[in-house]
């Protein structure tokens, strides 16, 4: 599948996703004049990287299960923003950019890897948020949470792709939005944008993130940094059973 | 040096320690009395050969860690006017972040194998004025993130790919952070021009591409000549 079936394919399956892409292409041509020399090598690179990662003979196994788990972590998001953009009272004007921006790409993402998987795509589960919906706090702690998981949930999965060279890549580059979204949105719920302490959220997304030993050399030692830096400075996996079970809370 | 802004401390430390070691060329040596003048860098810079294989990665994670390491100390030695107390806490983390990660390569390369320590050149950057070192930041972070990214399939060994993945959200982290500090609660910290709206991916660039980006940056002349393509 190359990148114009892909964005044709988005637009069939969410008329109101291309309702946002185009408004936000008309910002995009602005900062993409601004920045003409940086921005013009990104279609070309995307358009490649989308016919090697889904036109390819065959992905693995390993990549179709590793897909497919992304696959409903990023059905749990979509959804959680989306009804949260559509709930009344409940996300303050100032935010709202923030939180659209985030919605854009759990949409897109959904729509990305179910074009990859095709007919070997999971359904979308039924999903229960429980009272996060109520205050704007109660959603902006299970975002973070969600996010937070979602990045340590793909880090998790980067070494069963590593024979699966480009899906391997796009796998990277959905991890690295998400945490994107996750700096920022624990940022807006009181909290530094890098994992040192868990905040609000439930001890099992926050497992294992104090690690100050990489690779055997114990960073604590080496730069006499504090352990709450070191622990900050490198985000740790969980593995897909942790992820799973995290996630259920969610899955009616 | 070079506009009266390079990073006086780390800048000379690195290049004193560099030169020490490997250069005993009297202009390079000449160079460093005055740091009110201009540099005078030789006209045939040393060279820095990443390497090959996954190793060759490691050290181009290095070099770029390296030059963030420098930025950041350099931002936090003299700070801008006006930076906020929030400023300060986030701008402090992420250098120490950086030298985390920079001290991390420095003990987890074998000495055999490992580049030197770089000469950063920051001559293009005002330290002294907020734009010019939060947009600086912001091109660090997002070509960081970016180079991670297009590194990945690029190793062989399992257990260095989930360390690369443990610092690039790290580095998301930081980009989305500084882009939220230029733009506050706007769309930027994960902004239309670096993650594509189609399919909400972040971008990647392949070594071949980095480089080239982060050479102004750095006065050795850094080689990727022999890292692995594929």
């Amino acid at each position: 599948m190359n990148l114009l079936n892909i964005i044709s394919k988005i637009e069939e399956l969410d008329v109101e996703a291309a309702d946002k892409y185009s408004f936000y292409s008309r910002r995009n041509l602005i900062k993409f004049g601004q920045k003409a020399l940086t921005a013009a090598a990104v279609p070309t690179l995307f358009a490649a990287t989308a016919n090697q990662a889904f036109a390819q003979a065959g992905p693995s196994q390993a990549a179709i299960d590793v897909l497919n788990f992304a696959l409903t972590l990023e059905y749990l998001e979509d959804e959680y923003y989306r009804l949260a953009l559509n709930t009344a009272n409940l996300i303050p004007a100032a935010d709202r950019t923030v939180i659209a921006q985030i919605s854009k790409h759990e949409v897109a993402h959904v729509v990305l890897l179910r074009g990859a998987l095709g007919a070997a795509a999971v359904a979308k589960p039924t999903f229960k948020f429980g009272d996060s919906f109520s205050t704007y706090q109660k959603f902006l702690g299970l975002a973070q949470a969600l996010e937070d998981t979602g990045v340590r949930a793909y880090k998790g999965q980067a070494g069963a792709l590593i024979n699966d060279k480009s899906i391997l890549q796009v796998a990277l580059q959905i991890h690295s939005v998400e945490a994107r979204h996750a700096a920022q949105v624990r940022r807006m719920n009181g909290a530094k944008g890098w994992i040192g302490t868990a905040g609000n959220a439930p001890a099992a997304v926050y497992a294992g993130e104090e690690a100050t030993m990489q690779a055997t050399i114990d960073l604590v030692a080496l730069t006499g940094k504090s352990a709450a830096a070191v622990a900050e400075a490198f985000d740790e996996p969980l593995t897909k059973a942790q992820v799973l079970a995290i996630a259920g809370t969610y899955i009616a | 040096m070079p506009g009266g802004l390079e990073p006086v401390a780390v800048g000379r430390r690195l290049f004193l320690r560099y030169s020490g070691a490997f250069v005993a060329g009297g202009a390079l040596l000449a160079a460093c009395k005055n740091e009110e003048n201009p540099i005078t860098v030789s006209p045939s810079p040393t060279m820095v050969d990443l390497g090959s294989g996954d190793i060759g990665i490691l050290n181009y994670a290095y070099a770029l860690e390296q030059l963030e390491a420098a930025f950041y100390t350099q931002v936090m030695t003299t700070p801008y006017s006006g930076m906020s107390d929030a400023e300060r806490t986030i701008l402090t983390d992420i250098r120490d972040h950086e030298i985390i990660h920079r001290e991390f390569f420095k003990a987890a390369i074998p000495a055999a194998n490992r580049i030197a320590d770089l000469t950063p050149n920051f001559s293009a950057i005002n330290f002294a004025d907020r734009t010019s070192v939060l947009n600086t930041a912001k091109t660090f972070e997002d070509l960081g993130v970016s180079a991670y990214n297009g590194a990945g399939n690029l190793l062989k060994d399992v257990n260095l790919l989930l360390l690369a993945g443990k610092i690039v959200s790290v580095e998301a982290r930081h980009a989305a952070v500084i882009r939220d500090l230029l733009n506050p609660k706007s769309a930027d910290f994960a902004g239309d021009d670096v993650v594509t709206p189609a399919n909400g991916l972040d971008v990647v660039r392949k070594p071949v591409q980095v480089l080239p980006a982060a050479q102004p940056f750095v006065r050795n002349t850094i080689s990727g000549a022999n890292l692995p393509t594929v």
